[in-house]
């Protein structure tokens, strides 16, 4: 065995990377191991996280926006969380193992700017130099996210090679990675890339289901029939999911964007409509052409429009443990409107795909029902582009 | 005996190193690379790495990038690739071809099929960028069954497991780097590598060639000298591509002065 944590869910996962990266990310895996048995540790990020970040975030029974009297709408509201939105959780995390490393530097990729500001805000706190890949067109389409890392001390690198989007700055930050890695820690954003990333993000996050857990009970005394989170790369899903894969009376939800529609060659579902392929170091499902060369994808959400997905989710769906289901771009528009209007509540356009489907499932249920979506972070980022589509014509 | 065996044995009785071109299928165009290969070869290179283009190139810096871009831009799929180095193995029949792409391009194609492919082309080796060593046993395996060397990486970072897993594993030849990072000719190669090239002879590994970072005829004979049997210049080959993309002739006539200048600097 040439790792101590299994690298591998199912088929899906592995450590597709040039051979340079290997020690890197073996490192990487011990320092976690051991971290996660040093209470000095533990008791450091659980602090930063009560006392930094605002843990636990609250979760909030919905009055208006379900008309459905037999259902009730929980929502996890990471969107409270400092940052505004749960990446912030899993960088805590990774930033306290880089210092544990010695490194100095931190390399992230962004592609809507949240893990990014998170990666800033983090290695402003913590003392570290920040170098954060973002595609020169998210540059562009992000502009107050970039000012906020900016502001915190980062350096924002636009990436102008292939298509200028997220996978392309997650190339960037690796490439970057194989020439670096003795001062430097890739601190990857999402529940992706080669192991031990998918794991280590997993862990960092799984403090959502498990405060979830506990607050349901106390709310309904049983738990939810369904957990509903928006999957990018995945990480708020499996934050939010991996309390609950034992449990096999809660349903697990996951929402892919369709973007313009399923149908059209204009989404990011990768396990709806992608296949099995290697990108980013990992196997799992990607989109990709008939030849093999990866197709970009699209979302009117920034944080979803990535042509891969981690491979614990491409596990969980292939053993159908958690079903992925998509929203398109109009559906999630709704959402986000309807939970504003309704609820007093902003969505990230990320969440609202999450949101809208919670909806329908609401609206279609014929027996008493909870329901609990992973509000995975807040709109402020997303009003300017949201006015832009919807103009004045705001829903009555 | 391979095509890689007889090329090192044949280099060594004349003590002189392999030079090895790289360049990209499809770069500029899928008829051009057969000419331009044509002339890396008369004008003197030992063997050839070839790319594959592929979307998500990692493990390559802006050089290698482009090129690959530039070959996609008219969708160059990897059917054309292998006509192209079937028309080379046609033409020449015992200079060893090397393929180097990205591991979804042989998942997708599916590793069997992939690998029976390349050996009908007459393909002698496959080098996957994105497969380390203890990912490699399924892409191994089907190399073996279609008489296919599966290239092995030494990174300057290798440690004694790593080391001893190349020596006992690699075949064709070892792709050392010669410096950490990704593809290009900005960056020299810059690490000491004798002791890694030592302990690899020591170990009777199969020869060692050195990439990454060579574009320059002065920094071949030290590697050598060190053990290396040759050296493998990708960005400063496709760099003539790029900067004479327009000018067929003065690419060529470039093309083979450079070849010719770094295979002169292999002759110990
Ligand atoms: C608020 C929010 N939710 C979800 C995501 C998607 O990422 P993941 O699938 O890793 O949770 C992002 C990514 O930027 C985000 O900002």
């Amino acid at each position: 065995m040439d790792t101590s944590l299994p690298p591998k869910f199912g088929q899906f996962g592995g450590m597709f990377v040039p051979e340079l990266l290997i020690p890197a990310l073996d490192q990487l895996e011990q320092a976690f191991i051991e971290a996660q048995q040093d209470p000095a540790f533990i008791k450091e990020f659980n602090e930063l996280l009560t006392e930094y970040a605002g843990r636990p975030t609250p979760l909030t029974k919905t009055r208006n926006i379900v008309s459905n009297p037999l259902v009730t709408l929980y929502l996890k509201r990471e969107d409270l969380l400092h940052g505004g939105a749960h990446k912030t959780n899993q960088v805590l995390g990774q930033v306290l193992l880089a210092k544990r490393m010695n490194k100095t530097e931190i390399i992230a990729e962004t592609g809507a700017g949240q893990h990014g500001t998170a990666t800033a805000l983090a290695c402003a706190l913590l003392g570290l130099k920040a170098r954060i890949y973002m595609g020169a067109e998210d540059v562009k389409r992000q502009e107050p996210n970039v000012f906020r890392m900016r502001l915190m001390g980062a350096e924002v690198i636009p990436v102008n090679a292939g298509s200028g989007t997220l996978k392309d700055a997650v190339n960037e930050a690796l490439r970057d990675w194989s020439a670096t890695y003795e001062t430097t820690h890739y601190l990857l954003g999402t529940a992706a890339g080669p192991h031990p990333f998918p794991t280590i993000v997993r862990e960092f996050h799984r403090m959502i289901g498990e405060e979830t857990r506990v607050q349901i009970m106390k709310k309904e005394q049983r738990l939810p029939d369904a957990i509903i989170a928006c999957v990018g790369g995945g990480s708020n899903a499996i934050g939010m999911f991996a309390d609950f894969i034992d449990e096999p009376s809660v349903a697990l939800i996951g929402v892919e964007p369709a973007g313009k529609g399923i149908e059209t060659n204009q989404h990011g579902a990768a396990i709806g409509k992608g296949s099995k392929g290697i990108l980013h170091g990992a196997y799992s499902y990607i989109m990709q052409d008939r030849n093999g060369q990866i197709e970009e994808s699209y979302s009117i959400s920034a944080g979803l429009d990535y042509p891969a997905v981690g491979p614990q989710h491409a596990h969980l769906h292939d053993i159908g443990r958690a079903s992925y289901v998509s929203i398109t771009d109009a559906e999630a528009l709704d959402a986000f409107q309807k939970l504003a209007r309704l609820e007093g509540i902003i969505p990230a356009l990320e969440s609202s795909h999450a949101l809208a489907h919670a909806l329908k499932m609401a609206e279609a249920a014929t027996k008493e029902t909870v329901l609990v979506v992973n509000l995975s972070g807040r709109g402020d980022k997303d009003i300017q582009h949201v006015q832009q589509f919807i103009g004045k014509g705001l829903m009555p | 005996m391979t095509r890689y065996g007889l090329l090192f044995e044949n280099l060594k009785r004349k003590q002189e190193g392999a030079f090895v071109p790289f360049v990209m299928l499809g770069d500029p165009g899928i008829e051009q690379s057969f000419e331009i290969i044509c002339t890396l070869i008369d004008a003197g290179a030992d063997a050839l790495e070839l790319g594959f283009p592929f979307s998500d190139p990692i493990a390559d810096g802006p050089t290698i990038q482009k090129s690959a871009l530039r070959a996609l831009k008219h969708n160059t799929t990897p059917d054309q690739c292998f006509e192209i180095i079937a028309k080379v193995r046609a033409r020449y029949s015992e200079i060893p071809i090397g393929l180097l792409l990205y591991s979804n391009l042989v998942m997708k194609r599916g590793l069997a099929e992939f690998y029976q492919a390349a050996h009908m082309s007459g393909v002698d080796s496959v080098l996957l960028a994105d497969v380390p060593f203890r990912e490699s046993e399924p892409f191994r395996e089907q190399a073996k069954k279609n008489k296919i060397d599966h290239i092995l990486i030494a990174a300057p970072n290798a440690d004694e497991k790593a080391l001893a897993n190349i020596a006992s594993s690699a075949t064709g030849y070892i792709y050392m780097l010669g410096r950490a990072g990704v593809t290009g000719a900005e960056n020299q190669a810059d690490c000491d590598l004798s002791n890694t090239l030592g302990e690899l002879l020591q170990k009777k590994a199969t020869p060692s060639l050195i990439g990454f970072g060579i574009s320059r005829p002065e920094q071949i004979k030290n590697y050598l000298l060190a053990g290396a049997a040759g050296v493998i210049a990708g960005s400063a080959t496709v760099n003539i591509i790029e900067k004479h993309e327009t000018n067929a002739e003065v690419m060529h006539r470039e093309l083979a002065l450079f070849c010719q200048a770094m295979k002169a600097a292999t002759k110990l």
